[in-house]
């Protein structure tokens, strides 16, 4: 690369940008590490004092384990289902010609252009009809809604990635239609599914409005209503906040890193098209 | 005649398949639409059953027009939206164009701006709540060093300086999945074309408002709607950075709306309040795709 003025400028500047990203996780590390005290009196930079005090709290006092089990079971299940369903969905989508098609596609990218607060009211009376307030299933079901358009989505775009070479060759080779599918077209979407998987997983994981309206106590509660909800009994309990913060951080930081060239491709393959 | 009913045949099998995720979809997301609609008709109070569930015509709405709570709130989201797409497009369009170049360290710097989008949202908020907190904030201590503040200011008790930490956390989650986007669109242009223009001549600010710009407008515009739509449904990031205030000067519709159903229990009030900003999100959408001739359709063209 040859050490252009232009280059200065963009390098300069992305730097800045750098830190701008990187700073608040800095800054959440650091300070659930410091104590209390040392927080607010004057804050440093700078680690002084490192202590561990805050994570053990946040499991031994709080039973943060509890909404991490939550958020487990639910965002799980609903990936679960929703992979199955985008399955079918998706190679019917990527690989069959029948009319309607543009259609469908359409209309489940609208959906997910849906606002949640729109069907937040019926939802509700429709869980508490069922007695499914506060329950696994009563958050599962809602979740199928604004994960399976994605789900469906994504996956459609990344198997359309996939070159129909050899689905045809089985095809004149005598393969039935089930056999391409499952013999060939599967195993070279394993990567496909696993991204798609991640992505709709980090969905659930994050979802908020839904988890908050539909549960009433920690019991159920997902990691994200749990840390939003966090109060002490005389001031904000800042420094458990940020251990849990960085608890629930630490997963999906971890995911993204290991997976962002797939993450990226997933996402920009059925987005940007024009 | 048999390629005809192959196709008969494709085509059964084709919704065959879609037809499961298109009933998840239409029992979890469309019927409960119609439903709100349904409610928005009625008076409905959670906390007064004795009033029943009478029909009352278009009366919530009307309560609507004329309630300034919802106006305001109406207010703040178009400021919020438009206020924090402006800044993620430029510094969007800004990474997008760095990271299109090669330079070292591509790779740690896409990794790096994927975190802020993945996390929760929540967390994000909390993060800069901290970072803003009045007392042992990092921003005050870092603005107070710099001579920029004279003391420690209170930055959630007014409304000008609430949005301050509410639009940075916003740019600061949402930019790079901004950046990726229309990364994604330079990444369609033909290099050519550069080359073509840099023999003739044309500087590098001739280029990008001649050829950059012009050839990447799919994706802006696809960013744009993403971006607007997501803005209008603003919730959890307000919700626990400045729960609506002080007061109620930065809340949001969504906000209201679920103020409206799960704390005042006002179900036939607080439907009629989703219907609205459904359509609102909804005529939004329609302008883009009509308007600004964006297919989106999503078939191979």
């Amino acid at each position: 690369m040859k050490l252009r003025p232009q280059n200065l400028v963009f390098g300069g500047a992305l730097v800045v940008l750098m830190m701008f990203t990187l700073f608040p996780f800095y800054w959440a590390i650091v300070a659930s590490l410091t104590p209390e005290a040392a927080l607010f009196r004057d804050p440093s930079l700078w680690p002084t004092h490192i202590i561990f005090d805050h994570y053990r709290a946040l499991f031994d006092e709080r039973d943060f384990i509890t909404p991490i089990r939550n958020s487990l079971i639910v965002a799980g299940t609903t990936t679960f289902f929703c992979l199955i369903v985008g399955t079918l969905a998706a190679y019917a989508l990527a690989r069959l010609e029948f009319r309607g098609k543009a259609a469908i596609m359409a209309f489940i990218l609208a959906v997910t252009m849906f606002p949640q607060i729109s069907i937040v009211s019926p939802l509700y009376l429709l869980l508490r009809a069922l007695h499914l307030i506060d329950t696994y299933p009563g958050l599962i079901m809602p979740y199928m809604t604004f994960a399976m358009p994605l789900t469906v989505w994504v996956l459609t775009g990344s198997i359309r990635q996939i070159p129909k070479d050899l689905e045809e060759a089985a095809h004149v080779d005598g393969a039935s239609r089930r056999q391409s599918f499952t013999k060939i077209l599967l195993p070279l979407a394993v990567p496909s599914l696993a991204t798609t998987g991640i992505l709709t997983f980090i969905y659930c994981w994050n979802e908020f409005l839904f988890a908050l309206s539909f549960t009433l106590g920690p019991e159920r509660q997902t990691v994200p209503v749990a840390i939003a909800l966090f109060r002490g009994q005389y001031q904000v309990p800042w420094g458990q906040i940020l251990a849990a913060a960085v608890v629930a951080t630490a997963p999906v930081a971890v995911m993204v890193l290991v997976f962002q060239r797939r993450i990226v491709q997933g996402l920009t393959a059925g987005a940007v098209k024009g | 005649m048999r390629k005809i009913s192959r196709l008969g045949s494709e085509a059964r099998l084709g919704w065959a398949l879609v037809s499961p995720a298109l009933g998840v979809i239409a029992l979890i997301a469309i019927f409960p639409l119609g439903w709100t609609f349904w409610e928005s008709l009625h008076l409905h109070e959670l906390r007064m059953p004795w009033l029943g569930q009478p029909f009352v015509g278009l009366a919530n709405y009307a309560e609507i027009a004329k309630d300034p709570r919802f106006w305001a709130a109406l207010g703040h989201t178009v400021f919020f939206t438009v206020v924090s797409i402006s800044l993620e497009l430029l510094i969007g369009l800004f990474l997008a164009l760095a990271m299109n170049r090669v330079f070292r360290g591509r790779g740690f710097v896409r990794a790096a701006v994927l975190v802020p989008w993945a996390i929760p949202t929540v967390v994000a908020a909390l993060l800069w709540r901290f970072i803003f907190e009045s007392q042992g904030g990092i921003a005050n201590a870092l603005l107070v060093d710099a001579g920029i503040l004279s003391q420690p200011m209170v930055w959630f008790i007014e409304t000008a300086t609430a949005w301050v930490p509410v639009i940075l956390a916003d740019v600061w989650k949402t930019t790079p999945f901004v950046a990726l986007l229309l990364l994604a669109g330079l990444q369609n242009i033909d290099l050519t074309l550069y080359e073509a223009a840099a023999v003739d001549g044309a500087n590098a600010w001739w280029q990008l408002r001649h050829i950059t710009l012009p050839l990447l407008k799919p994706a802006i515009l696809v960013t744009l709607i993403f971006r607007t739509l997501d803005g209008f449904r603003v919730f959890d990031l307000i919700y626990v950075l400045t729960g609506g205030g002080p007061g109620t000067s930065t809340e949001p519709v969504a906000l209201y709306t679920f103020n409206a159903l799960l704390q005042n229990l006002r179900f036939g009030y607080g439907s009629a309040l989703s219907v609205v900003i459904f359509a609102i999100t909804f005529g939004l959408a329609l302008l883009y795709v009509k308007g600004l001739g964006v297919r989106l359709g999503g078939d191979e063209a």
